[in-house]
């Protein structure tokens, strides 16, 4: 009987691993592929302004479209300009308002969220028929709403992301404080004279932090897709100062003409780091999903 | 005097757990509440922990009717009750070292700095060891929690205890070592107790007297 079951169990076993290693392999690829563009992106836009001596606004009309090639890797746009320079500060503008904004808006969220949850009861249903009154309203509409009512610059940018993208940090961080209000631990703070605002930042914020965080993370190319629409649509940056948005714009009339490179490269450049910090988020969240840190406990 | 009049409490106002309870706990007494599980008993438990705030009824505290509940508690009322849980993993913060868990409670009433002595105090009260107290609960057994959590529970010196099946998860010698404990500190201090639990045995033993669900409240 035994051995007829070790058979049986036999070649299952060893399929079941190699399944699970490929997958497992395929993760690591995955999260190394990711951590190494975001390095060279966070890199290039550190180091590249301060180390290179050329002047990005530098015009050169003799050499206007010129296709990419070994002078100018990316090529050139209507007016001379190395796109690859242009590229790289565009990146760091873009960078910029993505994790300002970002912070930004985790910020008021985690703080709106916590406090609607902390506090319960009317406040609270208060605070989160705000939420939903304003998530009904489109949020690109809204930003650009706030966008006008300023001189075109990166800070309204900023604002006008800030401002728009805070409501669903709110309803994550309000559910986790919710659920973590009913333990026992709390009632343990409460019996033990810790005032609201104490259980609130010892015990409630750190719970929800891996959760907040990784809603920043993700929220820093949202918010570096914002900054190129509305940049894009001539509402965001000035066209002088180079972002993602303003190159894709300013090479909207030459990709007509057969020039692809002044549209390729600012794209690809917003759409990489994109892709690579979702892949870094989705390592973060396995690693914070509650279930795999129990089967690690265990 | 711990006195629990008429109180009715539970999480619907159309659906209440506890119907019209009575029970008095005199100074220095202990009074062990019986009673099978799911009857409401807990929930009794954090009403007179002031952590529930009962539908209708009231509860009063030496002499003093509680107007409020949880934070609208005033801190004194609050602190003159110490709580033990049934289950010491979710009465646990888990990122607190049994160090701060303990201390937590002196921390948050402005007792910062006699907190380190008073910890090691408490520590042996309940028998814990040093090296315990600089591990986090995940590397601490359910026993060597829930004695941490019974002095987390002692460290501002309450009038009253309430224990909330507070053995029920552990093996028979932690369950003696803990009620010890507790015994202990009520010979020191002459705290009142409220246990409430379904082990008979453990509550005639533990207990001045032990009354059952049905004596205390309706249906």
């Amino acid at each position: 009987m035994t051995t007829e079951a070790d058979t049986a169990a036999g070649p299952a076993a060893p399929e079941w691993r190699a399944h699970d290693a490929a997958r497992r392999s395929t993760h690591v690829l995955r999260l190394r592929v990711s951590a190494a563009l975001v390095a060279v992106t966070v890199l290039a836009v550190l180091l590249v302004p301060p180390l290179v001596q050329l002047d990005q606004q530098a015009v050169d009309l003799a050499a206007k479209l010129e296709p990419p090639s070994w002078a100018h890797p990316f090529g050139t746009d209507d007016v001379g300009r190395d796109l690859l320079l242009r590229c790289v500060y565009g990146l760091r503008v873009s960078l910029l308002v993505g994790v300002v904004a970002a912070l930004t808006a985790t910020v008021i969220g985690t703080a709106v969220g916590a406090a609607a949850g902390a506090l319960g009861g009317w406040a609270d249903r208060l605070v989160m028929r705000l939420v939903d009154t304003l998530s009904s309203v489109p949020h690109l509409l809204l930003g650009i709403f706030i966008v006008a009512m300023f001189r075109p610059g990166v800070w309204p940018v900023v604002i006008s992301v800030a401002l728009t993208h805070w409501l669903s940090t709110a309803r994550i961080v309000r559910a986790e404080v919710l659920s973590l209000r009913s333990r026992p631990f709390v009632d343990a703070a409460v019996s033990g004279g810790a005032s609201r605002w104490r259980v609130t930042v010892r015990h409630l914020l750190p719970g929800v932090l891996p959760q907040a965080g990784l809603a920043a993370v993700l929220m820093v190319p949202h918010a570096m897709w914002h900054e190129s629409a509305l940049s894009f649509l001539g509402l965001g940056l000035p066209t002088h100062t180079a972002s993602l948005g303003t190159l894709i714009q300013g090479a909207r009339g030459s990709l007509l003409a057969g020039q692809w490179w002044p549209t390729l490269f600012p794209g690809l450049f917003l759409i990489l780091p994109t892709l690579a910090v979702a892949g870094l988020a989705g390592a973060w969240r396995e690693r914070i999903n509650p279930r795999r840190r129990s089967e690690l406990m265990l | 005097m711990l006195e629990l009049r008429a109180v009715t409490a539970g999480y619907d106002r159309r659906a209440p757990v506890v119907r019209d309870a009575h029970l008095t706990v005199t100074p220095g007494e202990a009074v062990g509440l019986l009673g099978p599980s799911g009857c409401g008993k807990s929930t009794l438990a954090r009403v007179a922990a002031l952590l529930h705030r009962p539908d209708a009824g009231e509860v009063v505290l030496d002499g003093t009717p509680v107007r409020g509940f949880r934070h609208r508690a005033p801190r004194e009322q609050r602190t003159a009750i110490g709580v033990v849980f049934q289950q010491p993993r979710l009465a646990a913060d888990p990122r607190l070292r049994l160090a701060d868990l303990i201390a937590e409670p002196l921390r948050a009433t402005g007792r910062r700095a006699s907190a380190a002595d008073r910890v090691a105090e408490l520590a042996d009260t309940v028998g814990l060891t040093p090296d315990l107290l600089g591990r986090r609960p995940h590397e601490v057994s359910d026993g060597q929690l829930q004695r941490a959590c019974l002095a987390r529970a002692l460290a501002l010196k309450p009038r009253w205890l309430v224990c909330d099946e507070m053995t029920a998860m552990l093996d028979a010698s932690t369950t003696a070592a803990l009620v010890r404990a507790v015994e202990d500190y009520r010979a020191s201090t002459g705290a009142g107790l409220l246990s409430v639990g379904h082990d008979r045995v453990l509550l005639n033993r533990w207990c001045d007297r032990t009354v059952p669900w049905e004596a205390v409240a309706a249906g």
